[in-house]
């Protein structure tokens, strides 16, 4: 089982990393939570945001995962759908290189509605879909960890797998996002906003193709 | 697409006003009869440049009769709102629309010096898509560009009421019509917002036949100009609170809003008040039960005057009016400039209390029965007419014209475009600079300026000054 444990160290890393990556995005809103503290004129105002947008962003990644928990139920097609969810995830990808123009809908919503912006954002950018692929490696070690389970009991592993994945991830986002929002306000100044808002629109799209490739080829390979 | 956002957007207006200062500044000519094409001068304005405060490049467009009035930067500081996180635009293209045309050129002046016609669109396509017509003030917004109108469809645009309609900021492309719910709003004119706080103000001139050939005397004496600003939820795209000052409050034009996004209040110049020939600034503000008020806190009296001296249009009146045709607030909200085009002069007003304004600095200058002389002893046509303010709040430019056929009805006897410059004391006062005086090329005269990098009625901050 020794490769296992790898693998299984290896995908968790892969939330967490997927997490501060996600976190330093100024698309995942870290630049709100510095303007919402900054209007409301009290370091309060900073926490407060930011947990608004981790909960916009654990919702758009639970919202995502939980669909699949269900689907990987379907054992005998496990490669199947783990291939499907990789392709799904390099479309996006694709997607999103071709189609460079930014959602108009985040520019409508009210800037108080913190957690809603965040969801949208997130769906917007298939950030919950990058997951994906790391979730079903994750589903799957589980599953062969277990073996033959009832579908009951793996279908209730598969669901506290993608809560834990989503939180975890929501977490790692929350922190990579706050050092950047808290160094900003309290230490670095407003001049910093723009020095540290890179373009990462197509490393973003690349991303998640090479997520997706991963995917597929982890879902051949058997891990 | 920049992989870093462009230099010139700034996160607060404080961060503007401490950024490099401009070293162009475009300005409207425009051809009062439509015998020449119009376009845009492009001013250089460093000091140290051997072409210092002349003309150096003029993008001409190939139609004529087109009107331009004001115009705006496809994009702002306002991309660096933490809500659409389009910070990657480039502040490159000037959008310049024909309020008598109808049409818009979008102007590439990257290189200011080589400044040139990037796209036309016609007035048919803005017809069709907006069913507005008159294009006027720009701002760059959440969604994209966003264009107030002066007229509603038909020959004579009053057929349905004006707005605002909304174009890509990228490629140009014109969206559609912009309000959801106008309420009780049937006029419009200039407009802005604050971004964080979702608001947005607008106000009203008069329809197309009371502007296009003159200020009809009829209309302002039976106070049928627009006398009310509208409040509207920004983003829900609905009228919230229309406030009428009162009908003898004629021409509530330019909405000059606080620019630091925590304060909620901000300014509207109004032309004439009817029953004493005054020119009134309102603050006006958001109380804390959410609605709107306004208060009247400048007044400017008329002059009395032989009416021997006076154009027809004022004889019966014996009075030169102030006629506060443009107001512009500097980026520090501490001094609000106010154009008084009849009397000829600028005032410059401390507001730091915005309920309390005070007369910090004054310039004659041209003027109704006064055209008084720049320092350097040269003529200046008309009056002190729009205004923009350098980043940094030093250096205050303006030119001379309002509209075509009302500067021949107030000021018959002159012709000519002008630019000049006055600096600013450090504790307020206003000095024209006697070096800066730019005389317009032979039959076009003068309007709206924009300044290189962002100016004082520009940008939109989606983050206070600390």
């Amino acid at each position: 089982m020794a490769p296992d444990v790898t693998s299984l160290t290896a995908l968790w890393w892969a939330v967490i990393f997927s997490g501060f990556y996600h976190g330093i995005n100024p698309g995942m809103g870290w630049p709100l939570a510095v303007s919402a503290a900054l209007m409301e004129r009290q370091h309060s105002g900073l926490p407060k945001a930011l947990a608004l947008l981790a909960l916009g962003h654990f919702l758009a990644m639970i919202g995502i995962l939980l669909p699949f928990s269900l689907m990987i139920l379907l054992v005998a097609w496990e490669v199947e759908i783990r291939i499907g969810a990789g392709l799904l995830v390099i479309a996006m990808g694709v997607y999103l290189v071709i189609n460079r123009r930014h959602p108009k809908i985040l520019a409508r919503i009210h800037p108080a509605r913190l957690a809603l912006w965040s969801f949208l954002a997130a769906m917007a950018h298939g950030a919950g879909l990058m997951l994906v692929p790391i979730y079903l490696g994750l589903c799957a070690i589980g599953a062969d960890e277990s073996g033959h389970l009832a579908a009951q009991a793996l279908m209730g592993n598969n669901i506290i797998t993608a809560f834990s994945v989503a939180l975890v991830h929501t977490l790692s986002m929350t922190v990579a996002g706050g050092v950047i929002a808290y160094a900003i306000y309290v230490w670095l100044g407003l001049k910093f906003l723009s020095r540290t808002w890179f373009n990462l629109d197509l490393v973003w799209a690349f991303s998640l193709i090479v997520v997706g490739v991963f995917g597929i080829y982890f879902a051949y390979s058997g891990h | 697409m920049n992989l870093r956002p462009d230099p010139t957007f700034h996160a607060s207006p404080k961060l503007a006003m401490q950024a490099p200062v401009e070293n162009y500044a475009f300005t409207v000519m425009l051809s009062p009869d439509g015998s020449q094409s119009d376009g845009i001068a492009v001013v250089d304005l460093k000091p140290d440049s051997d072409t210092y405060g002349q003309i150096v490049h003029q993008v001409i467009v190939p139609n004529k009769g087109d009107e331009f009035h004001h115009f705006g930067w496809n994009a702002c500081s306002s991309s660096l709102s933490p809500l659409s996180g389009h910070a990657f635009l480039e502040r490159r293209y000037l959008i310049v629309p024909g309020i008598r045309s109808s049409r818009i050129y979008i102007i590439d002046a990257k290189e200011p010096l080589e400044a040139k016609i990037h796209k036309i669109i016609e007035p048919e396509e803005v017809f069709a898509k907006t069913g507005y017509s008159r294009p006027h003030t720009i701002h760059c917004g959440p969604e994209g560009i966003y264009v107030s109108t002066l007229g509603g469809g038909g020959e004579d645009g009053t057929d349905g009421p004006p707005g605002i309609f909304i174009m890509d900021c990228e490629t140009f492309e014109i969206i559609g019509r912009y309000e959801m719910d106008r309420g009780k709003q049937d006029k419009h004119y200039d407009f802005w917002w604050n971004l964080p706080q979702d608001y947005m103000v607008s106000s009203e001139w008069g329809l197309p036949p009371q502007f296009e050939k003159g200020v009809v005397p009829e209309d302002l004496l039976s106070n049928k100009y627009g006398h009310s600003i509208h409040f509207w939820d920004l983003r829900a795209r609905k009228n919230i609170q229309t406030m009428d000052f009162g009908e003898n409050y004629q021409m509530a034009l330019e909405i000059r809003p606080a620019h630091d996004p925590t304060k909620s209040y901000g300014f509207c110049g109004v032309v004439v008040d009817t029953t004493n020939l005054q020119g009134a600034i309102f603050t006006w503000w958001r109380d804390d039960d959410g609605t709107w008020k306004s208060k009247k806190t400048i007044t400017i009296d008329p002059r009395p005057e032989d009416p021997e001296n006076l154009p027809p249009l004022l004889q019966g009146f014996g009075a030169v009016p102030p006629l506060v045709t443009d107001i512009d607030l500097s980026l520090d909200d501490k001094y609000l400039y106010v154009a008084c085009w009849g009397l000829g002069e600028m005032h410059q007003y401390d507001v730091s209390d915005p309920m309390n304004p005070v007369l910090a600095g004054k310039v004659e200058l041209g003027g109704i029965a006064r055209g008084t002389k720049h320092v350097n002893g040269k003529d200046f046509a008309y009056g002190p007419q729009m205004v923009e303010i350098s980043r940094d709040g030093k250096r205050v430019y303006w030119t001379n014209s309002l509209y075509s056929t009302w500067d021949d009805q107030f000021y018959p006897d002159n012709e000519g475009g002008q630019m000049v410059m006055a600096n600013v004391g450090e504790d307020g006062g206003l000095t024209l600079d006697k070096d800066f005086y730019i005389d317009f090329p032979k039959g076009l005269r003068a309007h709206q300026i924009r300044l290189e990098g962002g100016d004082c009625s520009t940008d939109s901050f989606c983050y206070p000054s600390v």
